[in-house]
């Protein structure tokens, strides 16, 4: 199993079995998205307090889910890179950071969006939705630092440390801000997070969390694969891979 | 002794160097007072809300100001080669990245300190509240040069790196102003603040064991 694993923590290896499996895996995310959006749109019926409008959940709660899972991964193969110094985490962290990043903005896009009708305001410094934000700020000083280093290696290592500095904080920044709101505000409306949800609606809710997870390795795979191209631009793998791509387009 | 040694020679080498540059040791200093002073004329003449807003004005402008001097813990060290040095030496990484921070809390951080009980009296504090937001800064600036070690060590050499250093190093700070603002704000209502003292000293300790390996991570991944 091993052998597997080092065989394809290649980049060469690894470029070839994500070409072959990202069609796939837009395919299930797909399918999981309409069946998930027709449960959650559809099947699921209105709630007894806030109406129409707990629909969001099927879009919010995924991002936010999401949100902290590309940061996982992002300082998962940081350290990965770090410590066994696998050329593959270079890329994934590279190719995870924007995806995060958009995930978190998505999570507070729709919080807010769902905010408005349920708070009466468009922004209330809740705990979670405030370690969102800085989670997007942590997102954004990562992308801020790969774009100011040139060199894409050494701009990977500096990230990776960045990560891993970030995954260390991550709690604690949660907690204190946790600490923070219950201390200065008063008990705001407490989120969705009723612990029984009824099951024609926690079944949709787990079928997006589910799309978007596929869709995420997806998108994961094809960043990944870029990235791997320009990391090992100069390998000899690759320039076969560009010349017979060329040859294969200019033959027709 | 083997250890030590090399440690103080950074750490008294490392306080001359940075006592020598005046001028980059005061701007931050100049700039927290104005800072420190501009809030007064965006609130207006309202005494009680200047005074209530006094001790988080402190703290962002403690924040701020240490930001500005950040770069500096590696910056010069790099322009001119010795920072590689380091790097390649039998000296142990970490233990001089702890001595760096150390001597940039010593020489940025400790004025700022003293500078922010000057300014307790211009936003006319209590007692209570001074003690506290003192005893606050004093437990939570350690960190802030220890973590911003690792944001000097990651950004240098890199073009436009001190407000990168800024975007990236802020929101890791977070939790301590959370404390040490809401410390003197609750020793203004006379509760108890030694949760907060606590907390502080706990981030204090997890940074001065953590941080100093991350910014030797950090800075063998910008100059490898």
């Amino acid at each position: 199993m091993f052998k597997a694993l080092h065989k394809y923590a290649s980049p060469m290896h690894f470029y070839a079995l994500a070409n072959a499996w990202t069609p796939w895996l837009f395919g299930i995310s797909a399918t999981l998205f309409l069946a998930g959006l027709y449960g959650g749109l559809v099947l699921a019926p209105a709630d007894y307090q806030q109406g129409e409008s707990f629909r969001i959940i099927y879009v919010h709660v995924p991002s936010a889910w999401l949100s902290m899972f590309s940061y996982l991964v992002m300082a998962g193969a940081g350290a990965a890179s770090l410590i066994w110094k696998v050329k593959l985490g270079d890329a994934i962290a590279r190719a995870s950071a924007p995806l995060g990043a958009s995930f978190t903005a998505l999570a507070l896009i729709t919080g807010s969006l769902w905010g408005k009708p349920m708070w009466g305001a468009w922004w209330v410094w809740d705990a979670r939705l405030t370690s969102e934000l800085l989670l997007l700020f942590l997102f954004l000083g990562y992308l801020a630092l790969q774009s100011a280093i040139d060199d894409r290696r050494a701009a990977a290592r500096a990230g990776a440390v960045l990560a891993v500095v970030g995954v260390v904080n991550i709690p604690i920044i949660h907690y204190s801000v946790e600490w923070w709101s219950t201390l200065h505000q008063p008990a705001t409306i407490s989120k969705m997070g009723a612990p029984s949800m009824a099951t024609s609606m926690l079944i949709p809710l787990l079928l997006m969390a589910l799309a978007y997870q596929v869709f995420y390795f997806a998108v994961l795979l094809v960043r990944a694969r870029c990235e791997i191209l320009e990391f090992e631009k100069r390998a000899q793998w690759v320039k076969t891979l560009a010349s017979t791509r060329l040859v294969a387009h200019a033959a027709p | 002794m083997t250890v030590s040694r090399p440690a103080l020679a950074i750490l008294r080498r490392e306080c001359l160097r940075l006592l020598r540059r005046r001028g980059q040791l005061s701007q931050p200093l100049i700039f927290f007072t104005l800072v420190a002073v501009l809030f007064p004329f965006a609130l207006g003449q309202q005494s009680a809300l200047t005074q209530q807003t006094g001790p988080a004005v402190v703290w962002i402008a403690v924040l701020l100001a240490t930001t500005l001097s950040l770069e500096d813990i590696f910056r010069s060290d790099f322009d001119d080669g010795s920072l590689e040095q380091l790097v390649i030496t039998s000296t142990s990484l970490p233990l001089a990245c702890a001595m760096k921070a150390l001597s940039h809390w010593l020489t940025s951080l400790l004025p700022l300190i003293v500078l922010a009980a000057l300014m307790s009296f211009v936003y006319n504090l209590s007692a209570v509240e001074r003690l506290a937001l003192l005893s606050t800064l004093s437990l939570g600036t350690p960190v802030f040069s220890l973590v911003g070690a690792v944001g000097s060590a990651l950004t240098v050499g890199v073009r436009g790196g001190a407000l990168l250093l800024a975007l990236i190093i802020l929101p890791l700070y977070i939790p301590v102003l959370i404390f040490g603002a809401s410390a003197v704000h609750n020793a203004a209502l006379g509760l108890p603040i030694s949760g907060e003292h606590y907390f502080l000293a706990g981030l204090a300790v997890l940074a001065a064991t953590l941080a100093p390996f991350a910014a030797a991570a950090g800075l063998r991944a910008r100059l490898s």
